[in-house]
């Protein structure tokens, strides 16, 4: 690593907790120094819509109390110490925490300050996560690269001219920047696979109903699943595991027991390594799309040959229906979407425009607030259930993804315990190439899409670069196999650990903490020029 | 309007009538339909019943009330309807104030209840309502409207209704007149309040009717232009608004007009319907299923538990208490019409089960109902006052074997009713033993016809005297005499072959 040695914010989340524990460093010094490489960044990168220092550092303290405490009294009282006590968190600016502002990047939820904490927010303060702050992502989670966001667009620390990918742009390229540890984000058609794909990080989809949706603003709540970001699957696992299991409040949330082995990743290679051996792989042959990159699918081939010479067995597979995916997508998120968001009606939430008469107001306030992608989703969706199209479109739909989910679920039939894919088809794209053409944008989650239709779990993994630019790999699931997943993601970072790309950091990390660097809105417009 | 009584039946005459009844209903319930927020909001500040699932904050999700789920099942079973083995939630989506999500939970096409029916009585005779279904959903937000201090107008939004559990009952197009109309909704009212499932009080907004009415030429098939009435908030307005809307609706198709399919309100001072909204605003709801919520599964256990826990239902009872007890269909209509009447009724014979039932009838429907008319007081039996099935029992027997006047008795319950005392405590206190021995009356009996020789005089000469002759044997005695004795010894005495008094 060309970075400085002592730089807390280059460390894996548990060689942070490791450090804690064994009182190497506090937990207020690696907040304040994620902190203020989030500060730094922020102009260049606009990972943050929100960081709260005070907060954040009152937690650090809290933990270091814990920390000591426990100490004191023990290696039993430091080993029964939450997993994440004192460890950094990202929370994309959708996740409820209560006397916070939550705008879901969206003008009309701005200076909406949630009353409550979200499922996952007291899951975090349990754990004794801190938490920095919140991170920008496309209006309502609809969009694959942030540029979406009525705060502006959030560069990719690889090349800040590029996005860093959607709708969790923002908690991807925090983790990525080394602004924390690891982050939350949510996906609904690919929403951290592709952005965790296109930084170079970790990120994991789970199985719907595997984490509670309670206080996440929805988008579409049939498809939306809560998950983490983080540089490495071990980080990773044990985020989810912080969050994961059933709530009451969330009636979609599984009675389902979360397995302890999150927490217990191999930490050598040779035994991540050797878990891979006799491991049946699919490998599906309708995700290598047209237009797919070549040096994407180079990378993605080179990472199944490297499977392969570990001992697990990949054969090719087919999933017939991934072809009407995307259409099928395209119907039932918005669709749920419309209703989501008919309760910001113009009258309680929003700039509240008070010139015109009630309705004039209410209709203003509402166009106003939301952005064009936004109401183009709530367009697609009211036509999609309106009298006299239902049938044709949001019930066909349905049963199309029936057919999806059957698909995969004949592969697990046969035996296979997970499928290899592209997470994109390409790396990440330069700012505005895909704005005026919604189609090629909803295009970059053709691979991720399907995974969503069918419930299944789904990781992203870093699988080298194309001209510099990360690719990830994707390994898709049967439900309830995350921790198998990620025993496999945990594999392939052994077999590849001594891989060159795996040193190589974002390349403009320099520029990004440049405080007279141009911001990434001024980075957008002057691509559009 | 001059809609007089006569034309409406001849308009009856030339025109069928078909009315559809849909009838909102507030379940009794600890907590809302979809979040754990209190539903007893009655009378609580605004907006002190709320969190963020009934405010319809981001992120907030609703979870299913069960013992709503239950009322709607338990009506379901006393209509006679059938449950589905399992059964889902929609989303109804509109935009309005009141419905801070902008789409309501409802139930679409898998309604909790279907196919059912209720029995009525009506001047005709007997009618059998059909009743298509009833479905489970959430309550709106009330709206308050006014104005500020300036002058201005304005709508204040009170969310402690919101989310408020409430069942929707559709009858089929099956209604042929206004007054089998308001004796469904009456009957319903019962029935919600017999099996506890809702107080299903009108006036409360518990209970919300509103009518589909549309006219045929009889002898013909197809359905006439549906208008939707509103607002009517008892059960004389819905009869009253469904019989102008009968008029009007003839008046309209015998002068040639088009009717229009509209929603009119019922003014109940002026007595004639008007129009709130036409058809041109209806709305396409875009009903699709609640993704928030997984299908339900009704088990056939769960159904049968239901079952097991309901209390006799109204038509039964008015059955066993005219076939088994003997009570007057009348009785048996007003006992069983009123949970307070029919409580005290059950109660009392339970601790009285030697009692004649048509005695325990008479009380309950006289004195006991008058004490319910006058003091709001229940106690934890659901008696009223402080009284207490025991002693309501006993009292009831003393007056049964001739211990006690029915005079005296009305006091004592009186006194019982306000204290709580036993009747025996109460009948020991102010000394109400009833004289039933013909030796001991004997005296007073010679006292008041020697006082009373006109009185006699009229008897003789067939005159009706012996009522006041007893009344005044019970005004000698204080009350304390048996009158049927008094006034059998009367009539011995007086016509018997003993001689009379100079």
């Amino acid at each position: 690593m060309a970075s400085d040695p002592t730089d807390l914010t280059r460390r894996y989340a548990h060689e942070l907790a490791d450090g804690l524990r064994s009182g190497a460093f506090s937990a207020r010094e690696v907040t304040d120094a994620h902190l203020a490489a989030a500060e730094r960044d922020n102009r260049g990168l606009h990972a943050w819509l929100t960081i709260d220092a005070s907060t954040a550092r009152r937690q650090a303290d809290a933990a270091d109390q814990t920390l000591a405490a426990a100490r004191s009294e023990g290696p039993a009282a430091l080993a029964a110490l939450p997993a994440l006590l004192g460890l950094p968190v990202a929370l994309k600016d959708l996740v409820s925490v209560e006397g916070g502002q939550c705008t879901a990047g969206s003008r009309i939820l701005e200076g909406y300050h949630a009353p409550y904490d979200a499922h996952i927010t007291e899951r975090l303060r349990a754990s004794g996560a801190v938490l920095l702050g919140k991170t920008n992502m496309d209006e309502f989670a609809m969009g694959s690269s942030t540029e979406h966001s009525a705060f502006g667009p959030t560069s990719n620390p690889w090349d800040l001219d590029r996005v860093p990918g959607g709708s969790s742009g923002g908690s991807a390229a925090a983790v990525a920047a080394f602004n924390a540890p690891f982050g939350i984000g949510t996906d609904t058609g690919g929403s951290i696979r592709q952005p965790a794909g296109l930084c170079g990080i970790v990120g994991m989809k789970p199985t719907y109903g595997r984490v509670s949706r309670y206080g996440i603003v929805a988008f579409a709540s049939s498809l939306d699943q809560i998950g983490p970001f983080a540089r490495d699957s071990r980080d990773a696992a044990a985020l989810l595991h912080a969050v994961a299991g059933r709530d009451e409040r969330d009636s979609t949330s599984a009675p389902m027991p979360v397995p302890d082995s999150l927490l217990g990743l191999a930490a050598s290679d040779d035994a991540a390594a050797g878990a891979l051996r006799g491991k049946r792989l699919g490998l599906p042959r309708e995700y290598f799309v047209a237009g797919m990159e070549p040096g994407v699918e180079a990378r993605v081939r080179e990472a199944v040959a490297a499977l392969e010479t570990a001992g697990a067995i990949v054969e090719e597979v087919s999933l017939p229906h991934t072809e009407y995916g995307l259409a099928t997508y395209y119907i039932v998120a918005p669709a749920e979407a419309s209703a989501n968001l008919a309760r910001y009606d113009g009258i309680r939430y929003g700039p509240g425009r008070r010139d015109g008469d009630t309705l004039a107001n209410v209709l203003a306030t509402r166009g106003e607030g939301f952005g064009a992608e936004v109401k183009r989703r709530i367009m697609l969706g009211t036509y999609a259930l309106s009298a006299g199209y239902y049938d044709a479109f949001y019930l066909k739909a349905q049963k199309v993804r029936t057919l999806i989910k059957a698909d995969f679920d004949r592969l697990w039939a046969d035996g296979f315990d997970a499928l290899v894919a592209p997470t994109s088809p390409t790396v990440a794209f330069r700012f505005g190439a895909r704005l005026a053409d919604p189609v090629a944008m909803y295009l970059s989650d053709a691979c991720t899409l399907p995974v969503n239709m069918a419930g299944l779990p789904g990781v992203s993994i870093p699988c080298g670069l194309s001209e510099g630019l990360p690719v990830g790999l994707q390994l898709i699931g049967a439900p309830w196999t995350e921790a198998e997943l990620f025993g496999l993601a945990r594999g392939y970072e052994a077999i590849t650990a001594d891989a060159p790309w795996r040193s190589v950091e974002p390349a403009q990390l320099a520029q990004a903490a440049d405080p007279a660097g141009p911001t990434p809105a001024e980075r957008a417009a002057g691509l559009a020029a | 309007m001059t809609a007089a009584a006569p034309a409406a039946s001849t308009a009856l005459e030339r025109y069928e009538a078909v009315i559809g009844i849909e009838i909102h209903c507030q379940l009794r319930t600890a907590s809302k339909m979809f979040c754990s927020c209190s539903n007893a909001y009655d009378g609580a500040p605004p907006n002190s019943h709320t969190c963020p699932v009934c405010l319809g904050l981001p992120g907030a999700l609703p979870t299913i009330n069960r013992a709503a789920v239950e009322g709607v099942i338990a009506t379901g079973i006393a209509i006679g309807a059938t449950t589905p083995a399992a059964t889902r939630w929609d989303r109804k989506n509109y935009f309005y104030p009141d419905l801070p999500k902008g789409y309501q939970i409802s139930q679409y096409d898998l309604p909790l209840a279907a196919h059912g029916r209720l029995a009525v009585e009506t001047s005709a005779g007997p009618f059998v309502v059909g009743i298509q279904r009833a479905h489970l959903e959430e309550d709106t937000a009330k709206l308050i409207h006014g104005s500020d201090a300036d002058g201005r107008r304005t709508s204040l939004i009170d969310f402690n209704r919101s989310g408020a559990p409430l069942m929707e009952i559709v009858t089929e197009p099956s209604i042929r007149t206004a007054e089998q109309a308001r004796r469904y909704a009456e009957e319903l009212q019962l029935l919600l309040r017999t099996i506890g499932v809702s107080g299903a009080d009108m006036e409360r907004g518990q209970m919300r009717v509103e009518a589909n009415v549309s006219l045929r030429p009889r002898g013909t098939e197809p359905f006439g232009t549906r208008v939707e009435v509103k607002n009517m908030n008892s059960f004389r307005s819905v009869e009253r608004a469904i019989a102008f809307e009968i008029q009007r609706q003839a008046v309209a198709l015998d002068a040639g007009e088009v009717l229009t399919q509209d929603t009119r309100g019922w003014d109940d001072n002026r007595g004639v319907t008007y129009v709130m909204r036409s058809k041109e605003d209806s709305h396409d709801y875009r009903y699709f299923p609640e993704p928030d919520l997984p299908p339900l599964r009704v088990a056939p256990e769960w159904i049968e538990a239901v079952r097991a826990g309901l209390p006799e239902l109204p038509a039964a009872r008015r059955a066993r208490y005219v076939d088994a007890l003997g009570l007057s269909a009348y009785d048996a209509g007003v006992i069983a019409g009123q949970p307070d009447l029919t409580t005290a009724f059950e109660a009392i014979r339970a601790a009285g089960p030697g009692l004649s039932p048509k005695e325990v009838a008479n009380f309950v429907t006289g004195d006991y109902g008058r004490a319910l008319n006058e003091s709001a007081e229940r106690g934890p039996a659901g008696l009223v006052g402080r009284t207490s099935a025991p002693e309501l029992a006993d009292l009831l027997g003393r007056v049964e074997r001739g211990e006690l006047s029915r005079t005296n008795a009305r006091e004592v319950f009186a006194s019982h009713a306000a204290t709580g005392e036993t009747a025996a405590a109460i009948v020991e206190e102010k000394g109400f033993h009833q004289i039933s021995d013909s030796s001991a009356l004997g005296a007073t009996i010679e006292a008041v016809l020697a006082a009373n020789p006109a009185a006699i005089t009229d008897h003789r000469a067939g005159k009706p005297a012996l009522g006041f002759l007893v009344g005044q044997v019970m005004k000698a005695t204080r009350g304390q005499a048996n009158a049927e004795l008094a006034g059998k010894l009367l009539r011995e005495r007086l016509d018997g072959a003993g001689d009379g008094p100079a």
